[in-house]
Order: C-alpha cells, then sequence, then structure tokens
C-alpha cells in the first residue's frame, strides 16, 4: 500500500452543472426483461422540509441477477442495453422518480443469495460525502434472509424498503429521510 | 464461489464526517444514527462503467464550447486517477464543473452579484486513458461568497466527481489552488481532521503542463479506493464486458 484515497467534499447547491448531462431516469428501454417499476419518493431533511437540490444515483442488476460489469463472475446472461446505471435530481418539492426493471438475486458474502435490492447513493448539498443506502422491495419473501438487511435493527429494516401504492401497480413509493425521526439506514462500505 | 476482495475502507480522519456544524447546512441534513458497516459484495465491487466515447472532444475543453473565448485566465488542469495500490484507473469517467472567472455559477439558484459569462457553463467531462490521465482546459475560477456565516467566502475551487471501477469507488470532490488565503477559512476545506488528507485537494502550479503564451498548468491527481489484496485474475478495469 502507497497511497491514501482522496477525501471527499459536497457536491454543493450547483451540482447541476455538472451532473445533468448524465441524468438517467429510465434504466429499463423497450426491450429489457423483468418487471416494470416505477420508483418515486422525497428526500427530507431533520425537520422533515424537501430537500430541492439532492441527488439519487441508482446501481443495479438485470433481471436474471447479473451486472453489467466485467468483475461480476456469474455465469447468468447479460442484456444488451441495461446498463445499471440512474441518476435522477430532486426538484423543489423533493421529489425524484425512475424507472427500472425489479433486478435479480445476487450472491452475499456468505455465499448465499442476497434479496432484490438497488444500491443507492444520496448526495445533496449539505452532505460532505455521499450516503449510500439501499431499495429492498415489498411482499419479497426472501428479505427475511437477506444478510445485509439483517444487520439492521429490526425497527429500522422498513427504511430500507419500498412501499406499494394503493391500487397502482408498477408503482412504489421509497423516501429518504436524512435525519431524527424514521432516520433512513445508511451503510458505511 | 470463491470469496471476492472488497475495496478498502478510508483510513479514520482522512474523510469528512457527515455532521459538521461549521458546515451549517450539515446541521440538518447529515444522519445521526451510526451508519451500518456493510461488508462489501457484488453489488459493492461492481458498478456503472461508461462508453469511452461518452465523453466528446469538446466536453473538456470548456474554454471552447460558445460561440467566443470566455473571460478569465485560462489554465489546464491534469493529472492521474489512480488507485490505492498505486495502479492507474483508465476509461473511467471524470465529471467537471465550476464558476465562471467572476465567481458566478451558470445556474439559476446562484444569486451572486457577478455577471455571467456568455461563453462560460462551467461543465466539462473527460474519460481517462489507458494510464488514468485527464485533461482539461478551463478558467480559473473565482471566489465566491456564500451565506454559511458572516462574511463567508468560498477558495477558488473546481468540483471532481469520478466513478472508478466499482460502486465502491465512487468520488466526489473538490480541487483547490495554492496559496489561496482562503483555504484556511474554509469550513467546507477544513472539514477532514487530517491535515495531509485535506492539502491533497490543493492543486499544484506544474511547468510541464504549461503551455508557454497560452496558459497555466495545474496538476491534480486523483487516488480512489483499492482493492483490498490483489484478485486471483486481473481484470482491465473499466472495461465493458
Ligand atoms: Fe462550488
Amino acid at each position: 500500500m502507497s497511497l491514501q484515497a482522496i477525501t471527499w467534499q459536497t457536491v454543493g447547491p450547483f451540482f447541476k452543472i455538472g451532473f445533468s448531462w448524465l441524468y438517467r431516469d429510465n434504466l429499463a428501454e423497450p426491450g429489457v426483461s423483468g418487471e416494470r417499476l416505477e420508483i418515486a419518493g422525497r428526500i427530507l431533511d431533520g425537520d422533515g422540509k424537501p430537500v430541492p437540490d439532492g441527488i439519487v444515483e441508482i446501481w443495479q442488476a438485470n433481471s436474471h441477477g447479473k451486472y453489467a460489469h466485467p468483475d461480476d463472475p456469474q455465469e447468468k446472461p447479460g442484456e444488451l442495453g441495461f446498463t445499471g446505471y440512474g441518476r435522477v435530481p430532486t426538484d423543489d418539492a423533493g421529489s425524484f422518480h425512475f424507472t427500472t426493471i425489479k433486478p435479480g438475486r445476487v450472491p452475499g458474502p456468505d455465499g448465499k443469495l442476497q434479496a432484490p435490492h438497488l444500491a443507492v447513493s444520496v448526495f445533496t448539498r449539505g452532505l460532505l460525502r455521499r450516503l449510500v443506502t439501499r431499495i429492498y422491495f415489498p411482499d419479497e419473501p426472501s428479505n427475511a434472509e437477506d444478510f445485509a438487511l439483517k444487520l439492521v435493527e429490526p425497527g429500522r429494516r422498513e427504511t430500507l424498503i419500498a412501499k406499494r401504492i394503493e391500487g397502482r401497480t408498477g408503482e412504489l413509493e421509497w423516501n429518504v429521510k436524512l435525519q431524527g425521526e424514521g432516520e433512513t439506514v445508511f451503510f458505511d462500505i | 464461489m470463491k470469496k471476492i476482495p472488497g475495496y478498502r475502507r478510508y483510513v479514520p480522519g482522512t474523510q469528512p464526517p457527515h455532521l459538521h456544524p461549521p458546515y451549517v447546512s450539515s446541521i440538518k441534513r447529515a444522519p445521526l444514527q451510526p451508519l451500518v458497516v456493510l461488508p462489501h459484495t457484488l453489488s459493492e465491487i461492481t458498478g456503472p462503467l461508461f462508453e469511452r466515447d461518452i465523453a466528446d472532444v469538446k466536453a473538456c475543453d470548456l474554454t471552447r464550447q460558445h460561440s467566443g473565448e470566455p473571460l478569465g485566465e485560462r489554465i489546464i488542469v491534469s493529472g492521474r486517477v489512480l488507485d490505492e495500490n498505486s495502479r492507474p484507473v483508465p476509461h473511467t469517467l471524470v465529471e467537471i464543473w465550476q464558476a465562471n472567472a467572476a465567481g458566478r455559477y451558470f445556474h439559476n439558484i446562484d444569486q451572486h452579484n457577478a455577471p455571467l459569462d456568455p461563453n462560460f457553463i462551467g461543465c466539462g467531462h473527460a474519460v481517462t486513458d489507458s494510464e488514468g490521465r485527464y485533461r482539461f482546459v478551463t478558467i480559473r475560477p473565482g471566489e465566491y461568497p456564500w451565506g454559511n456565516h458572516h462574511n463567508a467566502w468560498r477558495p477558488a475551487h473546481i468540483h471532481f466527481s469520478l466513478f472508478g471501477p466499482a460502486f465502491a469507488t465512487r468520488l466526489v470532490t473538490q480541487m483547490y489552488f495554492q496559496g489561496d488565503p482562503l483555504i484556511s477559512f474554509d469550513p467546507i476545506f477544513n472539514c477532514t481532521e487530517d491535515e495531509k488528507a485535506r492539502n491533497r485537494l490543493i492543486s499544484q502550479f506544474d511547468w510541464e503542463t504549461t503551455i508557454p503564451s497560452q496558459a497555466l498548468g495545474y496538476r491534480f491527481d486523483i487516488v480512489l479506493s483499492g482493492r483490498e489484496s490483489t484478485p486471483m485474475e486481473t481484470h482491465a478495469h473499466g472495461e465493458k464486458s
């Protein structure tokens, strides 16, 4: 070991200038297999106020549970046109939304499969470095045996699980509470 | 399945805390619950990769994106992206954004009473070459006031965003300029405890990349997290499968 990773700094309030060229709110172009889902939510601060200057990045596997990446050694089919990457800003109401497919299961550290999840980075003005979290899916039996969910105290696990919206199939709600009551679980990776 | 080596965890003190009260915006936005330590899985050791031609040539020259020349001092910012094992990070995306020479961002919420420059947006991106090198031509950004505390001014800086080979290597930072008197007063620069780590955010003036009669060169090398141990087989990171 000779070098040390460089220090994070906040994205500040003006990141749109640098980030907007690569906004991607649809990860599931036509032809990509899997259950299509629209995921929407808000980023809220410690006072419950919306965060209008935030950004959410998504990283996920395809519906077979395969990442579009050379370090994924699994012999599962990749999918042309599916990169697994999304980047969406919040609007004045702190809201963001993106369309994707439910990913398949990928292996965890114990060799057992993880429950389907999206890896999420949250950036906002005021955050000196990103917050890392995950989105899991409702009515998913494998959540009960997921190693990462088991690391979280039971009372806080629900902050990681998107909710169905009554009467609207294919739509899920998932909010980010940065601080305070109902604070979202963030991971140290 | 064989065990996958993860990426290194940050050395304590070399990264900012989430809550840093001198940076007032962190007070209501930093999580207060302890983070849950997550061992790296396939989800963290893979990450978004982009086509090598995603950044067109014009995107790395911020002075040539409009019909006229922007105002201000033309500079060249270049360097290498390496990992903690001193290996170059090739073909990785680098994004930058910054204020213009007068210290004003091309952004609707920037109300600083300084002129916009119709020939300067302040947005660039580039993909590192096979040796991890990147290079931008831009304008030296101006210092600007902000509302953090009385008479608060940000030192001149350029925002940088990098992906690296994995979700775990994502990085957003800011590059500063040697000798800027505002640096020692800046709560954002000073949020990191380790002085050596802080000082790595300061670019160095560089004769080698300075072009006579054209532009001064500044060097800014960026180190991303490296693998915990050498993987069994070497992959060319950044290449699409
Ligand atoms: Fe800035």
